[in-house]
């Protein structure tokens, strides 16, 4: 089983996490730029972030044989603080980078005029640079902020085949389904979705445009919930190729829609040998992690 | 394009330069554009060592390198009546580039010497890079900019340091020039600590101590006990 999980937050996980990552066979991952638990309070706190994302922790993926993509941009919950609007002033300068492969998370946290004015600047955002949208949709009142969100994307121009609605479940998925955007969802030990509940959405559904992450962070959650999907799903009589559809080809369909994917060595311009160092620093402490393909 | 552009990409294809020449003239006609264009120059022009022997690009510039100083060349032709603009954008990219980003803009300086103001920003990103601990940025900020404007003190510190993370001194620019009986004793110094540890001096660091054999008198232990050793580069 290959896997690329589209949406795990490797920031807030350990060099274990991606050390069982790799050894139960994902490969590449996107990590979204979101929140970080702690409230920043200035945009010098978002740009080291972005900068984090974009340098300490691809380096770091790398040495344990997983590709790092991001996502960047001003997240729902803290587009409400006027101490961290500016944000969208520099994000036209990481969105330009290489492995950034959509604007994202972008969306409605608690609904309010602000989220809105600054999610439709990001899409208008995505556009310009020629990016797809990874959406967040709300954990609270979710069908409602999932029914404004396809409003605004249908009035933003963008393609539908470039958007990825994520964190659906059964009351959400359908909408999305008919707006023609990417269905993502987030499978949880304990909230949002489970893997089994996520099969029977499959075998409903078909798996046209389907998106499955752990959406793993700094919470009660699980970097291998990806893998236990993918187990679900032969359980229930899912071919091999239905699962690496699932789990590797419709996230890289989505997201090389950027034409920005680091998947060939040629391309990534990772230094990935034993004596690698990021800024001088190795994670390796002289050792390879076992099960490193060389 | 233009005679500088062209001096400053040797190493750029036929396919490569058409690509570049696109970027040029995006920037030509909107010099703001840079800040945008400069990042994507990797996957729009060329990407890759120079040199096979050199991957990293320590000690020649790589082919992103050349034609990010080639953006830079031309937005500050475009920018020629409004300097302050192009020093700012100098800074910018510096403190939002990602490390290739970083070492591109180590690597245009000396082409930018004509700009007024831009001595305070080159030698800002200078000091930026000689703080870290990043083999490539070490190599780009010892190159000929720093050789040119770097106090001595300054410079010495930077030659040390490339010696202790192991970029090699062909990286330093006007290295027998600038060479002192000062950076002697300190590598001198250094390779006294190497010996006492018992480790081995890199095989670089005689080329300093050489060049001032006064300096290095009673310091050092005879070169011929460690100079056999094959250079290595210090974990810590």
């Amino acid at each position: 089983m290959r896997v690329f999980d589209p949406h795990i937050h490797m920031t807030s996980r350990t060099t274990d996490d991606y050390a069982r990552m790799y050894a139960a066979g994902v490969r590449a991952l996107t990590e979204p730029a979101f929140w970080l638990g702690q409230p920043r309070t200035s945009v010098g706190s978002f740009c080291d972030y972005f900068d984090g994302l974009l340098g300490w922790e691809r380096f770091r993926a790398a040495q344990y044989g997983i590709r790092h993509h991001c996502t960047i941009a001003l997240n729902p919950k803290e587009a409400n603080d006027p101490r961290c609007v500016e944000v969208l002033d520099v994000l036209p300068r990481y969105l330009a980078k290489d492995g950034v492969v959509a604007v994202g998370e972008v969306g409605f946290d608690s609904m309010t005029d602000d989220e809105e004015k600054v999610f439709v600047r990001q899409l208008d955002l995505a556009g310009e640079h020629d990016l797809p949208v990874l959406v967040h949709t709300p954990h609270r009142d979710k069908a409602a902020g999932t029914r404004r969100t396809l409003e605004l994307v249908a009035a933003s121009g963008l393609p539908p085949e470039r958007v990825l609605v994520d964190h659906l479940n059964e009351t959400t998925v359908g909408m999305v389904a008919d707006s023609g955007c990417w269905m993502g969802f987030s499978i949880y030990p304990d909230t949002k979705m489970d893997e089994h509940r996520m099969v029977r959405i499959l075998a409903d559904r078909g798996l046209d445009r389907m998106i499955v992450n752990s959406a793993a962070d700094w919470g009660h959650s699980d970097p291998l919930k990806t893998i236990a999907t993918g187990r679900a799903m032969l359980g229930h009589g899912f071919t091999d190729d239905d699962v690496d559809r699932v789990l590797w080809q419709n996230p890289v369909a989505f997201y090389g829609q950027s034409g920005r994917l680091l998947l060939d060595d040629e391309g990534a311009g990772i230094e990935t040998g034993p004596s690698a160092t990021f800024e001088g620093n190795s994670v390796l402490r002289g050792q390879r992690p076992s099960g490193q393909e060389e | 394009m233009s005679a500088t552009l062209e001096r400053v990409t040797p190493h750029l294809d036929g396919q490569a330069r058409a690509a570049l020449s696109t970027l040029v003239d995006e920037v030509t006609a909107n010099p703001g554009a840079i800040s945008t264009l400069f990042p994507a120059v990797g996957r729009r022009v060329a990407r890759g060592p120079s040199d096979a022997d050199d991957p990293d690009g320590l000690r020649t510039p790589r082919l992103e390198d050349e034609a990010r100083t080639a953006l830079l060349v031309a937005a500050a032709e475009a920018w020629h009546t409004e300097p302050h603009r192009l020093v700012d954008e100098v800074s910018q990219l510096y403190r939002y580039g990602d490390t290739d980003e970083k070492r591109a803009v180590l690597r245009a300086l000396p082409e930018l010497e004509a700009v007024p103001g831009i001595t305070d920003a080159g030698l800002s990103a200078v000091a930026d890079a000689l703080r870290t601990n990043d083999l490539r940025l070490i190599a780009a900020a010892m190159g000929r900019y720093a050789a040119a404007h770097l106090d001595d003190p300054s410079w010495r510190q930077g030659v040390l340091k490339c010696l202790f993370v192991g970029v090699p001194l062909d990286a330093v620019a006007d290295l027998d020039r600038r060479s002192d009986a000062e950076l002697a004793r300190m590598v001198a110094d250094y390779g006294n600590e190497r010996v006492a540890a018992g480790r081995s001096v890199p095989s670089d660091a005689w080329r300093i101590l050489n060049h001032d054999p006064d300096a290095v008198a009673g310091r050092l232990p005879a070169p011929a006990a460690a100079s056999t050793a094959p250079a290595q580069s210090e974990e810590d």
